[in-house]
């Protein structure tokens, strides 16, 4: 038997309770774990509701997994009978009405949780599994140049430079007292660039189903070479998938992101997922002033002037907005249908997007030269 | 870690929620616990929600009952050490160092010294409540400074040494959760999500806020805002805009204007953003006819 000091009963409960959360994907740190049982104790605690709320403030679960602890905590304290999820991600969905809506009626756009058991049969639901990934040079290529090559903008911290709007007051001080108070030369500041914010929008409908699987390691790269990238998936359906394009090794991320969204290779109604992305305000933020790149064959199977006004909010929004699209081969592209010919003026650039290679040239390119 | 149990004579989240209200605050179980566990275990509380639900007026409520200073650090992109914590004045020190000649000065003495908000609170952590205000606004550099504060309440100055905090202060950060904060920064501290009130609390809220409102006024723009909320804009109508609303509404009704006419000519005050307005004009009428009934 081991020495170390026993957990008191009455507080083997609440422990086990913290280990249920972990086991469902909360993260939950040791320290939070002590803060809970004296919080507890704290409040008495007079009742279940108590230990609920003393949980919500001091184990943190983040307020989209709200539902999820509710359900939990119902589970462990109160016995309930639900079956929680499987969800170890905490998702990000918005799901987009059906079909059956009326014509100006705006979608549906709850931040809420679906965890997506009844209501979207109708959806043709599917799980796409990738292999092995081919090791490719345009990724590689990516990883190393983007560091340099990416958007900038200037950012509002300051730099030293030969040259600058304002004197560095502290490095001077610090040189001239060297001299007994002589000051030989003014130290300059400028503003320090930072990398600009970018926003992936992947189209993952039926359409795009070649591409999608090389899109999504286009992002993943994206996401680990630079930090301000966010990445969503449109097709029924919109997912943030910065948070699991996040984990290192690609084939875990790319999984990770493959149970994350299920609405593989479905219908697009490309309109209303950027009308139900820039409705939600914590999502349209990520567009202000970003290099917006839209991965995408423009097949709209929805309302065109939907469409049309989605994607004029967005190129307002957005530092630069470009379209990739595999229909669009060769440098003279002029596009066809009838999408394409609606959103044309709004995007900075329209440009092929049919290869990881072209697709990784032209994010490459985004700095330098602007689109007329 | 010291647990105080009591602090200004509070001892329980009703007891908190009962002083709160004096302040013309109206916290609900969630808001009320989560800040009475954040005095009581000596942590940071941490307040997230959509702009306008109240996260900042909470905080100087706490000040307000605690009979504190409220000291406000309002973050921006860029913020750095100092201008949140100390900087030396420079032009003091150079024009010192001139005037000393041939005696030797202290550079880095008090005199010098420009304390900053961060600086401030952690000298005086009895009488004063430090607001970091719209932490999500700062980059991730200055996110990461924070939590060396958070942690141990202690800073140091290089040339001067280590300041720490005699007792832990009281902190209050909000963020309107634009971006996601690093989990470091919410294991530190005590976390509530506050969400739009109920329509009953919404209601009590706004003729606590603004005396001059009648009861059916303040249920009506209940109404209406809620129904605002649930549409797709851009930028929905918090609290305060509701307060703003049902405020204006009845100074029109006083200056002549019909009843459902005076909200929608006010309208202006809940809506500020264009695109919204026109997005909503063609249904106003009815939503608004409809909330008033």
């Amino acid at each position: 038997m081991s020495e170390a000091p026993q957990l008191p009963r009455a507080a083997r409960a609440f422990v086990s309770f913290v280990a249920l959360l972990r086991a469902n994907g909360f993260a939950i740190a040791p320290e939070q774990t002590t803060a809970f049982l004296q919080a507890i104790e704290l409040l008495g605690p007079r009742g279940p509701d108590d230990i609920r709320q003393a949980g919500l403030a001091t184990l943190a679960p983040p307020p989209e997994r709200r539902a999820a602890y509710d359900m939990l905590f119902r589970i462990h304290f109160l016995g309930g009978e639900e079956v929680p999820g499987a969800e170890g991600e905490d998702e990000e969905v918005v799901r987009l009405q059906e079909e059956g809506r009326g014509d100006d009626e705006p979608p549906l756009a709850d931040d809420a949780n679906e965890s997506g058991e009844m209501a979207v049969r109708a959806e043709a639901l599917a799980e796409r599994r990738f292999g092995p990934s081919r090791p490719s040079d345009a990724l590689r290529r990516l990883a190393r140049e983007a560091p340099t090559r990416l958007p900038r903008r200037r950012g509002h911290r300051r730099m030293r430079a030969r040259r600058g709007p304002w004197a560095d007051l502290r490095r001077t001080l610090r040189e001239s007292v060297r001299n007994d108070g002589e000051v030989m030369r003014l130290g300059r500041l400028k503003r320090r660039p930072r990398p600009r914010k970018m926003l992936l929008l992947i189209d993952v409908s039926g359409s795009m189903k070649a591409r999608s699987e090389d899109n999504l390691r286009l992002a993943h790269t994206l996401v680990q070479a630079t930090p301000n990238v966010e990445v969503f998936t449109f097709g029924t359906r919109l997912t943030r998938l910065t948070r699991a394009l996040r984990l290192k090794r690609r084939e875990q991320a790319l999984a990770a992101a493959a149970h994350l969204v299920s609405d593989w290779d479905g219908g697009t109604r490309i309109g209303d997922a950027l009308q139900a992305f820039l409705a939600v305000p914590r999502f349209g933020g990520y567009a202000r002033g970003a290099a917006v790149v839209v991965l995408s064959d423009g097949l709209e199977r929805g309302d065109l002037s939907a469409l049309r006004d989605a994607v004029a909010k967005l190129s307002q929004r957005a530092w630069r907005l470009s379209w990739l699209t595999p229909l669009a081969v060769g440098s003279g592209f002029v596009p066809q249908t009838e999408a394409l010919i609606a959103i044309r003026r709004f995007v900075d650039d329209m440009v092929d997007g049919g290869s990881i290679a072209a697709a990784v040239a032209h994010v490459l390119s985004l700095r330098q030269r602007r689109a007329a | 870690m010291a647990v105080r149990g009591t602090i200004g004579g509070i001892d329980s989240p009703e007891a908190l929620e009962k002083a709160l209200r004096g302040a013309y605050y109206l916290a609900d179980d969630g808001i009320a616990t989560a800040a009475y566990l954040a005095l009581a275990l000596g942590k940071p509380l941490l307040l997230e929600g959509a702009p306008g639900v109240g996260k900042t007026e909470a905080a100087k409520a706490i000040a307000a009952i605690l009979g504190r200073r409220l000291i406000r650090l309002q973050c921006y992109e860029g913020i750095d050490a100092s201008a949140a914590l100390y900087e030396w004045n420079y032009p003091r020190q150079m024009l010192a160092i001139r005037q000393a000649g041939d005696e030797t000065i202290d550079i880095y003495g008090e005199t010098f010294l420009i304390e900053r908000p961060m600086l401030a609170a952690l000298r005086a952590p009895d009488s004063t409540v430090l607001l970091i205000d719209e932490i999500d606004r700062s980059d991730q550099e200055f996110e990461a400074f924070l939590l060396e504060f958070l942690s141990d309440f202690q800073i140091s100055i290089p040339e001067r040494g280590t300041i720490r905090a005699a007792e832990r202060p009281v902190v209050v950060l909000t963020s309107n959760r634009t971006r996601d904060l690093h989990e470091a920064l919410r294991r530190r501290c005590v976390y509530h999500w506050i969400d739009y009130p109920t329509a009953e609390r919404e209601a009590r809220i706004i003729m606590i806020r603004a005396s001059s409102v009648a009861e059916a006024t303040a249920r009506a723009v209940v109404a209406a805002v809620g129904k605002l909320r649930r549409e797709p804009l851009s930028k929905a109508p918090g609290v305060a805009e509701a307060v703003d609303w049902a405020e204006a509404a009845t100074l029109l009704n006083k200056g002549g204007a019909r009843w459902p006419d005076a909200f929608k000519r006010s309208i202006g005050v809940a809506l500020k953003d264009e695109e919204d307005l026109a997005f909503i004009a063609g249904r106003l009428d009815a939503l608004i006819a409809e909330a008033a009934a």
